[in-house]
């Protein structure tokens, strides 16, 4: 097995390093934000949030506010345009959240009770705090625990069931030498990019326009289509550049209030909000509570694997953190049991954050690993090749590609495992024990259906019109490279336009899908325009066109396990005395399929690697039990890794090849390099000082109060 | 945000005649008031720029102390030679705190006088008897993981966020000011007054009254000191546990010590306790954790901040054991 990295071949411009096609423009600020575009007329909306967790609005005293300098309109439940909640759009039914101000039920702090719209923000900010909202507080329910009585088992989907095994469980665990049984916590995380969510709407000329920052301008405007029940063709929603998303920027209520301001107030209205506002109304990772069991022979292969965990959703909408789902890819055993447990608590409903349940899910079933490499006396490497899957543990479907055991091999002689003494507590570097862990990595690598087209310009440069999103990752720079692939074009004669709905349909920037379903789309496209110049001797002035949709190729895909795979090292420090925990350095080696851009792709990797550092050291909401609300919700209160946490990070790949994929063996790789590093450092801590960390963040005080294993 | 005018202010004189208007702020760096009015925790009528008073300078004084501009900035103090040869912890203390960019902003002036960080306290929709005197204090019994140990009451359990003044505690620092009715000082030990039920009410200082500097007395035991600052993540938080130590011994014995902590109370907190029982006693690592026993038994914890008992007596241990064993080489 070689790796990738080293001199690209010069055959393709897929696989060799490209700076950002966009860079200049957003490094000098020539980038424009949606918060940036100016508009002649522009209003300016500012949200009101309830202070209560769950009861009814009484009343909303306006009037005040209304005589406030430059301000326009308050909208609120009384007032408000009517808009249709009860549909099912591409993701799934609309989370109620969005149809603000239609009733006057609160079910969550934070919820949206009122915008006010005024000539400058400044004047809307100042009426918005000054807004009195008078409410009728009742109960409310915000305590998040395993064995909740309120916990229920969700429905699940085809695409992942909520509950699924095989075997006799409980006699598999009985029957084996070696038991662990584990429970594990992980917090409420945000994802808070560093553009805050902003949208501005107007109608022109009969149709509505939203210049928005999102993850899927088509899903965006399909949403805004139904729930102002207006023909998709009449809403055109472009995002430009987007500062970040990862998971939180779909439709959310800020375009929903600038689409109900424009309308009323007949002129364009841009809602931004705030830090504080994205805590309660973007979405988040929910807390988990998992237990793990797992029952093996003497030499660590695995009889009984049991995952069950548990997370919190709001009482307006269902969102199930699959956490449990790991396992149903990584190990088999005899007798397999995985299951994903809900909980309605009266909080804001949770939603994908960067590697949704792989990212909790692998810090508790790999951390379990360890735990159980440890009991076996065997080394956590070997112990994942003994249990190394030939087919899907739970479907039996082959894999597309499966390299996870070349990452560990590549990983462990560059991390210098082979040195490793397995036995905890034995080295020491001044204040500091030191130690080493590891663990594995994985994340679906679906695939849907999208459309682009392309267009040979008369001047010998081609136009790629697809409605995708680049959130910061290097999209707009990867599919470039992959179009000029395939017209065998250097890629500066081709120019990728993307992120407006009116360029049809695509999949959304989300789930590790993007990149290969927008691949598809444009080499199709790219495949079709060939033909069609073949035929012809000239371009004409309006150049000429081909379009795909990648629909029926995309159902007509062979049923696959389809995956990313990684290995994740990490060496930390441990000071017990002070409870500090630091990062030394970290490896993680992927095998991600075929690597487009190395120079962007290396950044998300190393990326969602420090992600997995911030959680394993830093990041937790605080939900106040009293009132029910967050508190410190702002990114001085709400600690993620700051440059200091952060060590030398090395990312890397192996060969993961995959001849028989119709889109030359791309896989997603936004999400696989986060799952996995919580697990690798606990893990580490764990060999740094004996003592088992098993609630994430791993804290200062908890190492303080937990000491090592022989102190 | 409530529209709010801007004074820039040249003389002290000038300075303190617009200072006497109750609805008037000092604004020095604007590191944490600024912040404060975003989240409309101050509301300010007007702002009053300090930061061109003729007050920036460090002067070394006869017999070894220093004298210290309101509108030095932090980074201004962290990296002057003689503040780093005669007191070193000050200069650890104040490179602990915050970032670069924010160093070179703050003032030493206004570092006194930074708010909690308390989360309620930040945030308007919550109970704070800080903010609204009379609404409770929702720390008590919600989050306070990161809150007193020492010094509180059952009206307020919010911390003091500064590292420099953990420094300038335990140096015997002197805070001058000025007013409209004329100059003033208060030693830094009964600056911040006790929290009992006025937590509101945080400092002895005049109404009106402007920091014009501060004074630090000579201390020949601070050229042999250490600030030592822990928190949750390596950098850009406030310390969860802190300590400012400064050692001389002889032949084994403590002759003079100096011991302040941060983040355990409603102000930089002397180990007064802890240094009178170090004082002639041996300098080994059993004397220092019964010195702070000794400053730690009046301690009282909350359910989620017990923790900080044990880091503290940590600290305590591990730092004068570091300043012994370097004194010896």
């Amino acid at each position: 097995m070689t790796t990738m990295t080293g001199p690209t071949p010069v055959t393709g411009a897929v696989g060799t390093a490209h700076t950002r096609i966009e860079g200049l423009d957003k490094v000098t600020g020539a980038a424009r934000y949606a918060g940036d575009v100016p508009y002649a007329e522009l209003a300016h909306g500012w949200l009101v949030l309830s202070t209560i967790a769950r009861g009814r609005i009484r009343s909303v005293e306006a009037d005040p506010v209304l005589a406030m300098p430059g301000v326009l309109a308050v909208l609120h439940h009384g007032n408000a345009p009517r808009v249709n909640a009860d549909y099912t759009g591409l993701l799934g039914r609309p989370d109620p959240t969005v149809a603000v101000f239609q009733h006057d039920r609160v079910p969550f702090a934070g919820w949206p009770v009122a915008l006010v719209v005024a000539e400058t923000s400044e004047q809307a900010r100042e009426a918005a705090e000054a807004l009195v909202v008078h409410y009728d507080e009742e109960p409310h329910d915000v305590a998040f625990f395993a064995g909740h009585p309120g916990t229920y088992t969700p429905e699940g989907n085809p695409r992942m069931q909520a509950e699924a095994g095989k075997g006799d469980l409980e006699a598999e665990l009985t029957a084996s030498a070696v038991v662990v049984d584990a429970e594990y916590t992980t917090p409420q995380e945000h994802h808070n990019p560093l553009e805050p969510h902003a949208a501005m709407a107007r109608w022109d000329s009969g149709r509505l326009e939203v210049i928005d920052s999102n993850q899927g301008s088509t899903w965006v405007a399909e949403e805004l289509a139904n729930l102002f029940s207006l023909d998709p063709s009449s809403v055109r929603v472009r995002a430009e550049h987007v500062g970040g998303a990862f998971g939180s920027k779909g439709v959310r209520p800020h375009q929903v209030l600038a689409v109900m301001a424009t309308t009323v107030l007949h002129r364009p209205v841009r809602v931004v909000l705030t830090r504080r506002q994205l805590f309660s109304l973007v979405g988040y990772r929910s807390p988990t509570a998992q237990r793990v069991r797992l029952g093996a022979d003497p030499d660590g292969r695995l009889r009984a694997l049991d995952h069950q965990a548990l997370n919190l959703t709001s009482k307006v909408h269902e969102f199930v953190e699959t956490s449990a789902g790991l396992g149903r890819v990584m190990y088999d055993a005899d007798a397999h049991h995985t299951v994903n447990r809900v909980v309605a608590l009266d909080v804001p409903t949770p939603t994908w954050m960067r590697a949704p349940g792989a990212a909790p899910g692998s810090f508790a079933l790999e951390c379990a690993l360890d735990e159980l490499a440890e009991k076996c006396g065997v080394d956590p490497i070997a112990l994942r090749a003994r249990n190394e899957p030939d087919a899907g543990p739970v479907s039996g479907l082959p894999f597309s590609s499966r390299n996870v055991l070349a990452c560990f091999q590549e990983g462990a002689r560059r991390f210098g495992w082979a040195d490793r003494d397995p036995r905890p507590g034995q080295r020491r570097d001044g204040r500091w024990l030191i130690g080493t862990g590891t663990a594995a990595a994985t994340h679906p690598s679906g695939v849907a259906p999208s459309t682009a087209s392309v267009t040979a310009e008369p001047d010998g440069t081609f136009t790629v019109r697809i409605t995708a999103a680049d959130v910061g990752t290097g999209a707009r720079t990867a599919l470039t490279l992959i179009a000029a692939e395939a017209l065998e074009v250097e890629p500066e004669r081709v120019r990728v336009r993307i992120a407006d709905s009116d360029f049809g349909q695509a999949m959304v920037a989300g789930g590790s899908m993007g990149t290969r379903s927008w691949a598809w789309a444009v080499t199709s496209a790219v495949r079709e325009l060939r033909e069609l110049l073949v035929l012809g001797d000239g371009i004409p002035p309006e150049g000429i066109t081909a379009r795909s949709n990648t629909a029926e190729a995309v159902g007509a895909l062979p049923m696959r396990e389809r995956h990313a795979f990684g290995a994740q090292f990490a060496e930390v420090g441990v000071d017990v005395v002070t409870g500090e925990v630091r990062v030394r350095r970290m490896l993680g080696i992927f095998a991600a399929g075929r690597i487009v851009n190395p120079l962007t792709a290396r950044s998300q990797l190393v990326g969602g690697m420090v992600w997995g550092l911030s959680m394993a050291l830093h990041e937790e909401a605080a939900r106040d039990q009293a009132s029910g609300a967050l508190v410190g919700a702002d990114l001085a209160g709400y600690h993620f890794a700051a440059n200091a946490d952060v060590p030398l990070i090395e990312a890397d790949w192996v060969d993961d090849p995959d001849d028989e994929d119709p889109v030359g063996g791309i896989k997603g790789i936004g999400e696989v390099s986060i799952v996995g590093v919580a697990a690798a450092i606990a893990n580490a801590v764990w060999h740094a000082t004996g003592v088992r960390h098993r609630h994430l963040p791993i804290r200062p005080d908890r190492v303080l109060l937990a000491g090592t294993a022989t102190a | 945000m409530r529209e709010f005018g801007y004074q820039r202010v040249f003389d002290v004189p000038g300075a303190v005649t617009l200072g006497a208007d109750p609805e008037a702020r000092y604004l020095g760096g604007g590191t944490n008031l600024v912040d404060l009015m975003k989240s409309g925790v101050e509301r300010p009528g007007l702002l009053i720029d300090v930061r061109e008073l003729p007050l920036d300078r460090i002067v070394p004084t006869e017999g070894g102390g220093l004298r210290i501009g309101a509108t030095a900035t932090n980074s201004d103090l962290a990296a002057h030679p003689e503040v780093r040869r005669r007191y070193p912890a000050l200069a650890q203390a104040v490179l602990a705190g915050a970032s670069g960019q924010l160093r070179n902003m703050a003032t030493v002036g206004g570092n006194l006088l930074q708010r909690t960080r308390c989360a309620y306290f930040t945030e308007p929709a919550q109970p704070c008897n800080k903010r609204t005197p009379g609404s409770g204090c929702a720390a008590v019994n919600g989050e306070h993981r990161n809150h007193a140990i020492l010094g509180a009451s059952e009206h307020c359990v919010a911390v003091h966020p500064s590292d420099m003044g953990v420094a300038l505690t335990a140096f015997d620092a002197v805070v001058t000011y000025e007013t409209a009715d004329g100059p003033g000082e208060l030693p830094l030990a009964e600056f911040y007054l006790p929290v009992g039920d006025t937590p509101h009410l945080e400092t002895a200082l005049p109404s009106g009254a402007l920091i014009t500097g501060i004074t630090l007395p000579p201390a020949p035991v601070a050229a042999n000191s250490r600030y030592r600052k822990v928190r949750e993540r390596a950098s850009y938080a406030f310390a969860i546990g802190s300590i400012a130590a400064a050692l001389d011994t002889r032949d084994g014995v403590v002759r003079e010590v100096r011991l302040a902590f941060g983040a355990v109370a409603s102000r930089p907190w002397r180990a007064r306790a802890a240094e009178r029982a170090l004082t002639g006693a041996p300098a080994t690592a059993e004397s220092f954790a019964a010195a702070a026993d000794a400053e730690l038994a009046a301690a009282k914890a909350l359910p989620h901040n017990g923790y900080k008992v044990t880091l503290l007596r940590n600290l305590v241990v591990a730092v004068l054991t570091e300043l012994t064993e370097e004194a010896a080489r």
